[in-house]
Order: C-alpha cells, then structure tokens, then sequence
C-alpha cells in the first residue's frame, strides 16, 4: 500500500507541472539578480542545461553512456562559426544546418558504435570525442587551431542580438545580456518541453526499456539498435543547437568546447542531478557552472572538484540529487 | 488442422556441448502445446532459439509457412509471435502498466518527430493504449497494480505482468517459459484460467513448464525433451504412459527398466 501511495503522489507532480515551475523560476530570475555577470552565469547554465537535457535521454532514460558528447556540442558551435564567417550564412541558417549536420554525423558514427555494449560504447564514444579535439586543433585554416575562431552576432528576424547593445521593446528597455539570457531561457524551456514530450510516448517507453532490460525491449518489438541511434542523434542535435548559440553568445571559441573535460563535465552533470531526471539535470547544470565561480583562486583544482563530487554522488546518493532528495521528501510525508 | 510453428531439425551447440540436436516438431495452430523435459533437457534454449534470441548451429524454424531462422525478436513480435521469461525481464524503472503498453510497440505509430510533438493522432492512440492496458492487467488479475511501479509489485504479479506485455502485442502464438515457477497453488490454479482464456481467444499456446498437474490440464500436445534430444510427443494420455518418459522424470539406467515393467 505504501507503494501504492507513493506511484499516485508522484502521478500528482506530474512532469508538466514541473515545466510550468522552471518557467516560472526563469521568468523570475530577472528580479532577483542585478549585474551582467549574473545574466552571464545564468545564460551559461540555461544553454548547458539544455545540453544536459538532451544528453539524459541518451544515457539516463536509454542508459546509453556517451563520453564524447562535447565532440558534438564543438562541432554545433565550430559549424556555426565557419558557416557564418567563411560562408557568410545568416547566424539562424547556420545553426540549423549545423543541427542538420551534426544529426547526420551522429548517425553516421552513431551506427557502427551503438552496435556495441556497455564499456565498450563508452569507450568508442571517448575516443570520438578525442578524434574532434584533435581535428579542431589541427585543422587550423578552417577552425584556427588552438588559438579558437571567433562569431558574428546572433540575428533574428534581421535583429542583431548582441552583449553589448540595448534593445527598446514596447517602451522598455533591454540590454543584451537580458536579451540574452531570455532566449537562453526560452530554448531550454523548449528543449524540457521536447524531452517530456518524448519521454512520455512510445518512443520514450521504447527507449526507457533500453535501459531497464533490453531483452524485454527486443521482445515487446522494438528495434533496439534503430532506437538506440534515434536517441543518440536526437541527444547530438540538443549538443549542437546548444553549441552554435553558445559561439554566437560568447562571440569566440576554442577547441576546449569540444574537450575531453567538457565531455566528462557534461556526463557528471547528469549523473550529479538525478539519471532520468529532466529536472535533476538542470539543477546538475548550474551546480556545475556555478562551482568555477567559487574556485577563481584555485582554477586547477576544478577537476578534482569535479572528480570528487562524481565520488561522493556515486557513493551517497547513486540516483543524483532530485531523485534523492524527492524520495526523501516523500518518506517524511508518509 | 495446419501447423502454425514448425522446428525442423534444429540443433545449438555451446563449444561442444549439443543443448539442442536433431530436434523436430510442429506446433498446431490453436492448440496450447507443452514442451517438457528435465532439468537441463534444452527447453528454454529452445525457446531462445524459436524467439531469435539464440543462432541456431543448424536447422530451420518456420512460423505460418515463412522461414524465420534466426531472425531478431523485434522483427518475430512484427510477425505475430510473443513469449515470456523463465526469469523475469520486466523493465524495473517504469511503472507496471507501461512494462505492458511496452508490449503493445507494434502497433503505435513511434516516429520521433510526432513524439516530439505530441501530435493528436499518437497522443489519441497512446491514451487508447494506456486503456487497453489496463484491461489486459486486470485480464491477467494484476488489477491491484495498475497504479504501482514495477518495481513494487511481488514476484507472482511481475509473473502475470510479463503475460499481460506479450498480450499486448496481440500475437498469434504466445511462449510461455515457466509461468507457474515460483507460484503457490492459488496462484498455480488462477495461472490455468488465464492460459484457458488465452487459448479460448485462439492464440496458439507453447508452454514450458515444469508443474505437471498444470501441464496434464492445459495441453493439447506434449513434447518431451531430454538432452536436447526429442524423447515423445503426443497427448497428454499418451504421455503419461509413455516409458521413456516415465524412465527420464525417474532417472536412467537400472530404473528405466524398472519403470518399462511397472503396469501403467
């Protein structure tokens, strides 16, 4: 009985009314923070969670892990700094062929890798992620090498949207940067909107079963390597989109976008915030953004930080934050 | 009467060791037909071999007159074929009733961009589905946990839930590995009702199991298998009597003797 209480409780937080409270969280950030520094953070961690989010699918729900994903968040933002400076694309063109392109890319070597298991998927993907460090250093006519490439400003509908400007709507008044962090929010809203969706049909019963046992998956009739592909493609267009958005906000990157640390960052996000927890992960994403700003004085420690948070959640609370927490909510009330 | 499933000369080695060998036998089409055997005999490798989990060494499968030797099980379920697991594969991290909407995969649409969007045509299907779903849960007597996680439910139910999945997928021909394994006699007897009604419903029923008072009741056909190796087929009449059969549940040798000069 008492788990029956539970699954209705649970039914009654439904995952929709959680999207309506980050909207309403987002839509009142402005209120509580003053300076450009904090819309910087916020920004960053609206766009990271928005990679967290799509790479949940993919190894949260699917339980496919991805060590690499930051190859496809540096190929979106590389994508849009070449098509936009070299090709002269508008900044919206490009980042929708980006998408475009990283979704085949992800397909093409999402075929022959997620043909593989466990380990082994893991270690295929490391090594893609290193393969696009290494390309992005290297090819320096088309990405400038170490020294990073730099982007035009984001346009919509012909408006420029940059930092540096203020914008009048309807009699007020915007700087950039609230622009920014608003477009930010608006993205990783949709982006939460996209993967409720997702969850919640036979796509997302198909791709949950993946992880709980893929035997009953391969049974119950689903494709497993069809839907395997499917999510890793899906996980690399959030990478990409999230990419190409960051570049046009930072205005300037460098292969480090698509490092083997960013990857590992990207992976202890999700596993930080709760595995198949859409929530958990954004909560992941600023926690991980935010411990930098706490660290300025000890910069090279921030990858022990890193390594000793993913420690301490394995050990002590192995299902990520949210989850824990919830589940400890829901014995008290009992 | 036609055949519906028929195994021909089906064999499966394990480096070396013959877990199936020369195995022939047919499945008639509305029959429920049990295949029995001792420990070891071969009986679940069978079904893995059927279901396209396993690669057969040598030999065919056919299902409704078409060759479908080895084939993926996703492509099986397509054609009309559903089983259950001796141990349990129920997907722990989703509720009860969408372990069984699983099942019901064929026959919604799963297009990533209609997910996405939650376009009215699936999402009018899905809440058909969820209903359905319902219905067979309770069909199968797991109507206690329609709101449960799976992972809260006992043992028996997961048991009933798993038979709930494969209905789901409407099939033509169930395999059911141990069903009543793990089941006390309540659960044993209410087990029975649900394979009557299955078969009722005209679905062709192949049933591993080891309870043979459930078996005796159930079955239309017998086949018994031994290391791998057919022993005897035919009713469950025939099978009673049979002395090879009585010969391997009792053990080899002196005893087989023993048992051919026991009067039936």
């Amino acid at each position: 009985m008492k788990e029956a209480r539970a699954m209705k409780k649970n039914i009654l937080i439904s995952p929709y009314g959680g999207l309506l409270l980050l909207a309403l969280i987002l839509a009142l950030m402005p209120l509580a923070v003053s300076n450009d520094f904090h819309y910087d953070l916020l920004t960053k961690i609206c766009l990271t969670a928005t990679v967290a989010v799509g790479l949940n699918l993919l190894v949260g729900y699917a339980g496919q892990v991805s060590l690499g994903h930051a190859a496809f968040y540096g190929a979106g933002a590389y994508a849009s700094a070449i098509l936009t400076s070299q090709y002269n694309l508008s900044p919206m063109v490009a980042l929708l062929s980006a998408a475009a392109g990283v979704g085949v890319m992800a397909w093409l070597v999402g075929r022959p890798i997620l043909h593989l298991k466990g380990h082994y998927l893991s270690m295929a993907t490391l090594g893609l992620g290193v393969i696009a460090a290494i390309v992005l250093n290297n090819e320096e006519q088309l990405t400038g090498g170490p020294d990073g490439v730099g982007l035009p400003p984001l346009s919509l509908f012909g408006h420029e949207l940059s930092v540096f400007g203020e914008y009048q709507f309807a009699g007020l008044t915007f700087t950039g940067v609230e622009l920014w962090y608003l477009l930010a929010a608006a993205v990783l809203v949709i982006a939460v909107l996209l993967a409720l969706n997702i969850i919640d049909s036979p796509l997302g019963r198909a791709l949950r079963a993946l992880h709980g046992s893929e035997i009953a998956a391969q049974v119950a009739g689903v494709d497993t390597a069809k839907y395997k592909l499917r999510v890793f493609v899906i996980s690399a267009v959030y990478a990409s989109v999230a990419g190409s958005l960051y570049g046009h906000y930072s205005g300037f990157i460098t292969p480090t976008v698509a490092s083997f640390e960013h990857s590992i960052e990207l992976i202890t996000i999700v596993v930080l915030g709760g595995m198949a927890s859409t929530f958990g992960v954004i909560i992941g994403a600023a926690i991980l953004v935010l411990i930098p700003q706490f660290l300025t004085d000890f910069q090279e420690l921030e990858m022990v930080v890193f390594g000793a948070i993913l420690m301490a959640v394995m050990i002590f609370l192995p299902r990520g934050l949210l989850p824990s927490v919830l589940q400890r909510l829901q014995r008290g009330a009992q | 009467m036609s055949a519906l499933l028929s195994v021909t000369n089906l064999s499966k080695e394990f480096g070396g060791v013959h877990a199936i060998e020369d195995l022939s036998f047919e499945v008639q089409r509305g029959h429920v037909h049990s295949i029995i055997g001792p420990n070891g005999a071969g009986k679940t490798t069978l079904f893995n071999l059927v279901t396209g989990l396993y690669q057969p060494s040598a030999g065919a499968v056919t299902l409704g007159g078409r060759d479908i030797t080895g084939r993926a099980p996703h492509k099986l379920c397509e054609m009309g074929m559903a089983r259950t697991f001796q141990n349990l594969q129920i997907c722990m991290n989703m509720s009860a009733l969408e372990n069984v909407m699983l099942g019901r995969h064929r026959h919604l649409g799963s297009g990533a961009l209609a997910a996405m969007l939650k376009l009215p045509g699936l999402r009018k299907a899905d809440r058909h589905c969820r209903e359905h779903c319902r219905e067979l849960m309770t069909f199968v007597g797991c109507g206690d946990y329609l709101d449960h996680a799976a992972s809260a439910m006992p043992y028996g139910a997961l048991k009933r839930l798993e038979i709930a999945r494969a209905l789901a997928a409407e099939p033509d021909i169930l395999l059911l590995d141990e069903p009543a394994a793990g089941l006390n006699a309540t659960e044993t007897e209410a087990l029975k009702s649900v394979i009557q009604k299955i078969a009722g419903k005209g679905i062709t029923v192949v049933l591993v199991e080891h309870d043979m008072k459930l078996v005796m009741n159930v079955s239309d056909h017998l086949l018994v298998i031994s290391y791998g190796r057919k022993l005897a087929e035919g009713t469950p009449e025939q099978i009673r009597e049979h002395p090879e059969v009585i010969a391997a549940y009792l053990g080899g040798g002196t005893r087989e003797r023993q048992a051919q000069e026991v009067p039936a």
